[in-house]
């Protein structure tokens, strides 16, 4: 009886060990993050920013305020005074291709990825 | 349940909240949130050997209320909460089919416990970015189950030695 548990034991920390390692391979392998979040205002580059270093970039001119966040490998538009909030509300990316996208100031934040980031792009 | 187990359950949650605190008190910084020791689960693990999964269950709750109350503060109760709910319904379940011995059940736990912290942490800060940490909680997991599973199966004989029975 004993034995037999502790090959159960084994299958089960297996299993464990195997959840474990398919998580990171998703993860890193399957889901690649995309590396480096460009903001770009009326079409011109104001920012280059590694998604990887937490931070922040603000945006203000005639057409208004924005602020765009990095954190903890993801970005998102904290606060924007257009008046849809659209750019707000599209919330949390992460993903090469991703977008964020303020029309009335015309900011677009878009998270670009590493080499093959195309095949990423929807 | 008779007053030897009330007293039993009493002792244990006293032990339980002792390697809570003990816990706290060593600074192991991982970089992990939710990466922990686990010791209090060495006197989940002999209650629910001894006295059942009832037991098991409560001293566990009363167990994670009480340091909250004492060391911690709301998150943290959060985050012990649902870890600890769902560590002690999978041992109960995987004892119950009594195909595991006790180190095996203690690595579920462990497990189980750092899956339910990190998706308390995914609901509370609204994002599923965490996921990345879960490969390492499951290997710590692994680790810190089987050591407190050993210390639990050393507890557990010398109370056999006492007169206590295991509970079928």
């Amino acid at each position: 009886m004993g034995k037999k548990k502790m090959l159960h034991d084994l299958i089960l920390v297996g299993a464990v060990l195997a959840a474990a390692l398919a998580v990171y391979v998703l993860v890193n392998v399957l889901g690649r993050d995309g590396q480096t979040v460009v903001v770009t205002v009326d079409g011109t580059v104001i920012a280059e920013k590694p998604i990887t270093v937490n931070d922040a970039v603000e945006i203000k001119d005639a057409d208004g305020y924005n602020r765009v966040v990095i954190d903890n490998r993801e970005v998102y538009m904290e606060s924007a005074d257009c008046p849809d909030k659209v750019c707000v509300k599209t919330g949390r990316i992460s993903r090469a291709g991703e977008t964020i996208v303020c029309l009335p100031h015309k900011v677009v934040v878009e998270i670009k990825g590493g080499e093959d980031a195309d095949a990423v792009v929807q | 349940m008779n007053s030897r187990d009330v007293a039993f359950c009493g002792v244990f949650t006293a032990l339980a909240m002792i390697f809570s605190y003990i816990e706290a008190l060593i600074p192991i910084s991982v970089g992990i949130p939710g990466a922990k020791l686990g010791f209090a689960n060495i006197a989940i693990l002999v209650v629910l050997y001894i006295t059942g999964a009832k037991a098991a269950f409560f001293v566990d709750v009363l167990r994670i209320l009480l340091t909250s109350i004492l060391f911690g503060n709301m998150a943290a109760f959060i985050f012990s909460i649902s870890g600890g709910l769902l560590s002690v319904a999978v041992m109960i379940v995987l004892k119950r089919t009594d195909k595991f011995s006790m180190t095996g059940i203690s690595v579920a736990g462990g497990v189980s416990h750092n899956i339910g912290q990190l998706a308390a942490a995914a609901v509370v800060m609204q994002t599923a970015g965490i996921v990345y940490y879960l490969p390492v909680l499951l290997i710590a997991g692994v680790i810190t189950g089987v050591v407190n599973g050993c210390v639990a199966g050393i507890i557990k004989k010398c109370l056999h030695k006492a007169g206590f029975r295991d509970i079928l």
